[in-house]
């Protein structure tokens, strides 16, 4: 069943519209994430479902009940802020109890909340303390505690882990992670950062410039990214363009080299030109074999990442990339030597251009 | 490098004289009641004067009524400025430089034409009325100084943020200004308070034109018929003036001292 279910979703500034058309549906319990560069619009979707922005046409539905003209303190939607927000003049209970106060819960009613709230955020003995006493990572998971307080519906969180040092960037998005699973609450979750979206969601909503360019599983839309934006900006993917030869075999020319694809190019006729994708770690040295595809190049660049080698080798005038373990033993090409490279016909993938639903 | 740090020295020591001399001399004036020794005699007068103690506590009365209706007024009006309305603050701070520019007395000719017994709010009618009336009016010339704290405590503040984080825990937004935005500004509005307090405790202008009992008329009457006492009158003054300006140095370190950045 549609937990939140958002329609034609649409917010403009004076002239600029800054989310066109926007409709996303999620399940209860889920964990849906929103990945997308600055400006795209992100946060300007999350305020419209907290309520904290008008929103220009659309509606919003969260379980069954319209919430779109309600004010944010009548949508029981719960806010964590990348700024923590935590009020500066109370203490870690204080800022617990505050929805609650205001909820009108009895006192002893808070106080046991309250400290339910500090177990469950692993901070049992800050209950005194003021904001300012506590570091980054504290204040954000005191934040959370605020938020999930109220039990609010749903839980919106806003970058609330760009402002920390990566450490704890990662241990607590896992602890919000396994919190929201245990609390079987409905999140909604914002990022630029693809590794936080790929290792804590249930499905990705990919955005660029106020569009959703796909909504799909962190395997869906790092396997098979739909559009060109979305295989460029998860993960680093070589995007190559390429010539429709036959289009209902998938023949492509790259760099006037002839490949297959493993599908048919829909809607496409031979003399097009398309988009392909490839996954530097999906493209190895070595000939055409069975199933595998080769392009010839020169080597422009070898980085050493450490346990990956990333070599770069060009192709005419576009570049790919590709990842190699590093292994001692193997010996590395250097620049200017001709290599030939194979990948799997199942990893190539022709992409959408941009925008495109 | 020497020499300039002796100009500086200088420039500080002149403006030092030029301020502290007088103040010495009508302090020395001040002890000089009894012939030829120093005494606090004229303190003594003075403050056994009933109508020093009627006047000083109508005006002490009025500088707290004063605060209170500033506060009310200016705090959610800053507050809302800079939540909403943030293209407005330049005219906001326009008209609140206002009484700054038109001279007291002008405002004040300015309330009585409007308010007299023949416009349809006599407020100048009773003497509840009037008291109120000088009331909005030293509102009015300390809203320089308040709106200017409170702005600036809101300033410091991330009052977007706050007021989002608490209606999404379900407040109104009474709730939140008074249990979210007033305690984190409140050593500005208590800054603002004191210059408050200083200020319609010297004020002269508006009580003596709507003929009310306040501290500056009576300052002014006791200065024309006597000689020791006004300037014992004027350390007085002068002490309180420094006591809000010592409190406001107070509330500001206390509240650096709670919260470093
Ligand atoms: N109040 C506003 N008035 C005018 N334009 C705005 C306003 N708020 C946001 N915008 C514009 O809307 C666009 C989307 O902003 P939004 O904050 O939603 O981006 P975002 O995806 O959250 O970016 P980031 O990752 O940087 O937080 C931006 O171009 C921004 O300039
Ligand atoms: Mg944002």
């Amino acid at each position: 069943m549609t937990f939140i279910d958002i329609r034609n979703l649409k917010k403009s500034f004076g002239p600029t519209t800054v989310v066109h058309d926007f409709a996303l549906s999620v399940e209860r319990g889920e964990f849906v994430s929103f990945l997308g560069p600055s400006g795209c619009g992100k946060t300007t979707i999350l305020r419209m479902i907290a309520g904290f922005e008008t929103a220009s046409a659309g509606s919003i539905r969260i379980d069954g009940r319209e919430v779109t003209g309600l004010p944010p303190a009548k949508r029981n939607v719960g806010m964590v802020f990348q700024a923590y927000a935590l009020f500066p003049n109370m203490t870690v209970a204080g800022n617990i109890a505050f929805g609650l106060k205001v909820a009108k819960w009895s006192n002893a009613a808070i106080a046991a909340r309250v400290e339910e709230m500090l177990g469950l955020i692993k901070l049992p003995d800050i209950a005194d303390r003021y904001p300012y006493q506590l570091s980054g990572g504290q204040q954000q998971r005191v934040a959370l505690a605020r938020a999930i307080a109220v039990k609010p519906e749903v839980l919106l969180l806003d970058e609330p882990l760009s402002a920390l040092d990566a450490k704890i960037r990662v241990s607590l998005r896992e602890e919000i992670r396994s919190l929201q699973k245990d609390l079987g609450i409905t999140t909604i979750f914002v990022t630029h950062d693809q590794e936080e979206a790929l290792s804590m969601s249930d499905r990705i909503v990919v955005m660029n410039e106020g569009r959703a360019e796909q909504i799909g599983t962190p395997f869906e839309v790092y396997n098979y990214p739909r559009t060109r934006f979305v295989a460029s900006f998860v993960g680093t993917l070589n995007l190559l363009s390429a010539t429709v030869v036959d289009a209902a075999t998938g023949h492509l020319a790259i760099d006037g080299q002839h490949v297959l694809a493993a599908k048919a190019v829909e809607g496409r006729t031979a003399g097009d030109t398309v988009s392909v994708a490839l996954r530097p770690e999906a493209v190895d040295f070595g000939g055409a074999s069975e199933g595998r595809d080769a392009l010839t190049g020169t080597v422009e660049a070898v980085a050493f990442l450490g346990a990956v080698v990333r070599i770069r080798v060009g192709l005419g005038d576009q570049k790919i990339s590709l990842d190699t373990f590093n292994q001692p033993q193997l010996r590395l090409p250097t620049a200017g030597e001709t290599v030939t490279l194979s990948f799997s016909r199942d990893d190539l993938l022709v992409v959408e251009p941009d925008g495109r639903s | 490098m020497r020499r300039s740090r002796f100009g500086s020295w200088l420039a500080i020591t002149l403006g030092s004289l030029y301020f502290i001399v007088p103040l010495i001399g009508t302090f020395e004036f001040s002890l000089r009641m009894k012939r030829g020794t120093y005494s606090f005699e004229a303190y003594r007068v003075v403050l056994a004067d009933p109508h020093f103690q009627a006047s000083f506590t109508y005006s002490t009365l009025l500088a707290l009524a004063t605060i209170a209706v500033g506060t009310i007024l200016v705090v959610p009006t800053a507050y809302w400025v800079q939540l909403r309305l943030r293209r407005l603050r330049p005219v906001v701070e326009f008209i609140t430089l206002m009484p700054l520019v038109i001279p007291a007395i002008v405002i004040v000719f300015g309330y009585i034409r409007l308010y007299n017994s023949q416009s349809i709010l006599p407020l100048t009618d009773s003497s509840f009325g009037t008291d109120a009336l000088l009331c909005f009016g030293c509102v009015t010339l300390a809203l320089p100084y308040l709106y200017r704290s409170v702005d600036t405590g809101l300033r410091a503040i991330d009052v977007r943020t706050l007021t989002e984080a608490a209606e999404s825990l379900g407040a109104g937004w009474f709730t939140i200004l008074t249990r979210v935005i007033f305690p984190n500004i409140r050593s500005a509005v208590l800054s603002g308070a004191f210059l408050t307090f200083a200020i319609v405790i010297g004020e002269f202008t508006f009580a003596s034109l709507l003929n009310r009992p306040a501290f500056g008329p009576y300052l002014q009457l006791v200065g024309a018929n006597r000689a020791y006492e006004p300037a014992a009158l004027a350390i007085i003054a002068f002490v309180v003036t420094w006591a809000c300006m010592g409190l406001i140095q107070v509330v500001g370190t206390v509240r650096d001292a709670g919260r470093p950045k």
